[in-house]
């Protein structure tokens, strides 16, 4: 685990050496996030986003534990106790708009890391460990979501609890028994409210389970950089304290902001009024949508308008319900698959000119489906998130193995400090900081 | 084997997309969409302007009192506000006698103590809002089977919902002439009425103001027209829905004025620590 040249822990302290010997906790934390971490020194600001996440994920368990001081899951007053942590318990409204939207902000940074990896190929060899563990993280994640969603009681949540759970009763004998197991009843009630609760509150220390998993993995190799040339000796290098931890903090500072200007100025602005009317199984909401996160998926799974039959007989193989549920969980699921589908030797996008203009597309297409997933299933929506869909399949799919293929790469840097230096001599001593702007540029290659 | 497998299921799936797209669109040319009365004829909220709109606005207090007012002699008849204690009036301005008799001029359920049957008492501060109907079955059977929603949330229940109570209240009409003639079935229902903000343009709710002066302001405010009326009201009805807004956006200012404060030490120090390190 990591290089050669990595700093050693010698502790100073008496106390830190009395602890370290008998348990080498402050070693660990030292060669995880400290000054024995060798890290490569041309990391761009897209970099920032994995401890971005971490942060989130800090601030949505802290809040949390104190919502749920004051929350009761019984679908008779879950409602009511949200109301009263907004009006009655000491900074309630800042827990509550700073938990709901603190949701938000994980996903924003975790799918701007996600983008990064794959512009990047932070998947290829040999990081798929990392990946793959980032991709049960997403996974993990998605389901705390949804289900913390359903907790406030409100008319999305109830409704979004059926149809999400709906989308199982898609698969054809069992669906509908595995539908009822999964929310207790035939619809969502208390017994559903209570598990989700139960398994809302547990997942999160799953998913800090598997983040640890997912460093340990990066460590092995070290991280990723923006030539994606791997590092070849100590000049490559700086160690992860101070030169990131400084880094990190001006991002968390960004970070920090743009959160708190949604929590204290639009703290509903992400979020759907219905759900401040109170779940009524009786009166369904005009328009079922989940949160924004959740859009390109939701408009997958509705653009499969269309059963597959055996033409000229009328049976049908697949109905179309099974299908858009199929597609939804095969466009996250593909995700696993990505270290094997994109061939191509060379990591990093800036050296792949063909792959980056399919990329930016990909970038385009998600952002059309995300917002086809927000708009009501009608047209144009409907077809536009047909094509927008059926692209996405088709760049993971069978548009990635092919550019792999026909693609010629540009000349690749001879080291990391060789591209650090030339870009160096383009931008004169004093350099900008490192940024899309600067890195997309391949002066390094030239 | 992989990519094999990868491309026959992108296969598959984009195949099946644009059977479906093309599906779609033989369907859209042969069978347009039809126009609907809701589609053409529903608006969107108006805009009031109100004080508490922006990063700096504050309720007016002289505007909440006014709406409690209307509240109070207009839409208690049907509406309940149960989410809001009577102690919580003081954000209002109200001294605690004041809210003492807010409180006592209404009668909440409470317990015999003598004989352990329900009953009623007077409200007092620490209670809130009682409900105008024991349970929606008999909220619906007094209302034509409409039952009248709780207005504590209202405004946060409906996008814009300030300026959507505030122009739903205003915005009663005849029906346009046009409306009928173009969409015959969407006559308005017996028992129904017309407004272009509600979402399917008819709702159960009578007109509530119907003329100025319906309500008598206190000396120095504004005359009650049936708008300042409907703005009072809906400023009342923000506060409901938000009570802690103003403690909200003041605390936001310090803590945003704080980490920018942070950020600019923060990106010095990045600066200063990475100086003689190219990267």
């Amino acid at each position: 685990m990591s290089f050669p040249w990595a700093e050693h822990y010698t502790p100073k302290n008496p106390v830190m050496k009395w602890v370290d010997e008998r348990l080498p906790l402050p070693r660990l934390v030292y060669n995880a996030v400290g000054a024995g971490y060798p890290v490569p020194r041309n990391l761009n600001y897209f970099w920032n986003f994995g401890v971005l996440a971490g942060v989130a994920l800090t601030i949505q368990l802290v809040t949390g534990i104190v919502l749920a001081m004051h929350y009761a899951a019984n679908a008779g007053v879950a409602f009511d106790s949200v109301e009263h942590i907004m009006r009655d318990v000491n900074s309630g409204w800042l827990m509550r708009y700073a938990h709901a939207n603190g949701a938000s902000f994980f996903f924003i940074v975790v799918y701007l890391h996600i983008f990064r990896g794959l512009y990047y190929g932070s998947y290829k060899a040999p990081r798929e460990m990392v990946w793959l563990l980032g991709v049960v993280i997403f996974l993990l994640m998605m389901a705390t979501a949804f289900m913390g969603y359903v907790l406030p009681w409100g008319q999305m949540s109830f409704w979004g609890a059926q149809v999400i759970t709906g989308l199982f009763a898609a698969i054809p004998v069992v669906g509908e028994p595995i539908q009822v197991w999964l929310l207790g009843g035939f619809a969502p009630g208390n017994a559903a409210l209570n598990r989700f609760f139960s398994l809302h509150y547990l997942l999160p220390f799953v998913i800090a389970g598997v983040i640890i998993l997912h460093i340990w993995a990066l460590h092995i190799p070290g991280s990723s950089n923006p030539t994606g040339v791997e590092v070849k000796g100590p000049q490559d290098t700086v160690p992860f304290h101070p030169y990131y931890t400084a880094k990190d903090g001006f991002g968390l500072g960004v970070f920090l902001i743009l959160l708190a200007l949604m929590v204290f100025f639009a703290p509903n602005a992400l979020g759907h009024p219905d759900n401040y009317i109170p779940a009524n199984p009786l009166s369904t909401p005009a328009h079922i949508v989940p949160e924004w996160y959740f859009w390109p998926f939701y408009a997958i799974l509705r653009a499969f308008t269309m059963d597959l039959v055996i033409p000229f007989t009328g049976i049908v193989l697949i109905p179309a319900k099974l299908l858009g549920v199929m597609a939804m969980f095969a466009s996250i699921l593909l995700l696993f698959f990505l270290p094997w589908i994109d061939t191509s030797p060379v990591r990093s996008g800036n050296y792949r000119p063909l792959f980056k203009k399919f990329w930016w597309l990909l970038i385009l297409d998600v952002l059309v489906l995300g917002y086809c997933g927000g708009a009501p299933a009608e047209e144009p929506w409907v077809m536009i998130s047909q094509i927008a869909s059926a692209y996405y399949f088709a760049h993971f799919l069978i548009i990635l193995p092919i550019i792999a293929s026909i693609e010629r790469p540009l000349p690749l840097p001879g080291s990391i400090t060789e591209a650090v230096l030339a870009k160096g001599k383009f931008e004169g001593e004093q350099s900008a900081p490192p940024g899309m702007g600067s890195d997309t540029q391949p002066t390094g290659a030239a | 084997m992989v990519r094999v497998l990868a491309f026959l299921v992108g296969l598959f799936f984009s195949g099946m997309l644009l059977l479906s797209f093309i599906w779609g669109g033989v369907a859209f040319v042969s069978e347009p969409p039809v126009p609907t009365a809701e589609k053409e004829f529903h608006k969107h909220p108006e805009k009031a302007g109100f004080s508490f709109e922006g990063p700096f606005g504050k309720y007016d207090r002289a505007q909440l009192q006014r709406g409690f007012q209307v509240y109070s002699e207009v839409c208690a008849a049907c509406h309940s506000l149960h989410q809001v204690a009577f102690r919580s009036l003081a954000d209002l301005g109200y001294n605690e006698a004041e809210i003492k008799a807010i409180a006592a001029a209404r009668q909440v359920p409470a317990v015999d103590p003598n004989t352990g049957e329900a009953t009623t008492r007077e409200g007092a501060p620490a209670d809130k809002f009682p409900l105008v109907y024991p349970n929606n079955v008999a909220a619906a059977a007094a209302n034509n089977n409409a039952i009248p929603p709780d207005l504590s949330l209202i405004a946060k229940a409906r996008h814009d919902g300030a300026n959507y109570v505030y122009s739903l209240l205003s915005g009663y009409q005849d029906q346009p002439a046009e409306l009928v003639r173009k969409f015959p079935d969407a006559k308005t229902g017996e028992g129904l009425h017309y407004n272009p903000y509600f979402a399917n343009l008819n709702l159960a709710m009578a007109p509530p103001l119907v003329m100025d002066g319906q309500v008598t302001y206190g000396e120095g405010q504004p005359k009650p027209t049936i708008d300042q009326m409907a703005k009072d009201v809906s400023a009342f009805l923000m506060w409901t829905a938000e009570p802690k807004m103003e403690a909200r956006k003041s605390t936001g200012i310090a803590v945003v004025i704080f980490l920018l404060f942070a950020t600019v030490l923060a990106y010095m120090s990045y600066q200063n620590i990475w100086a003689n390190k190219k990267h």
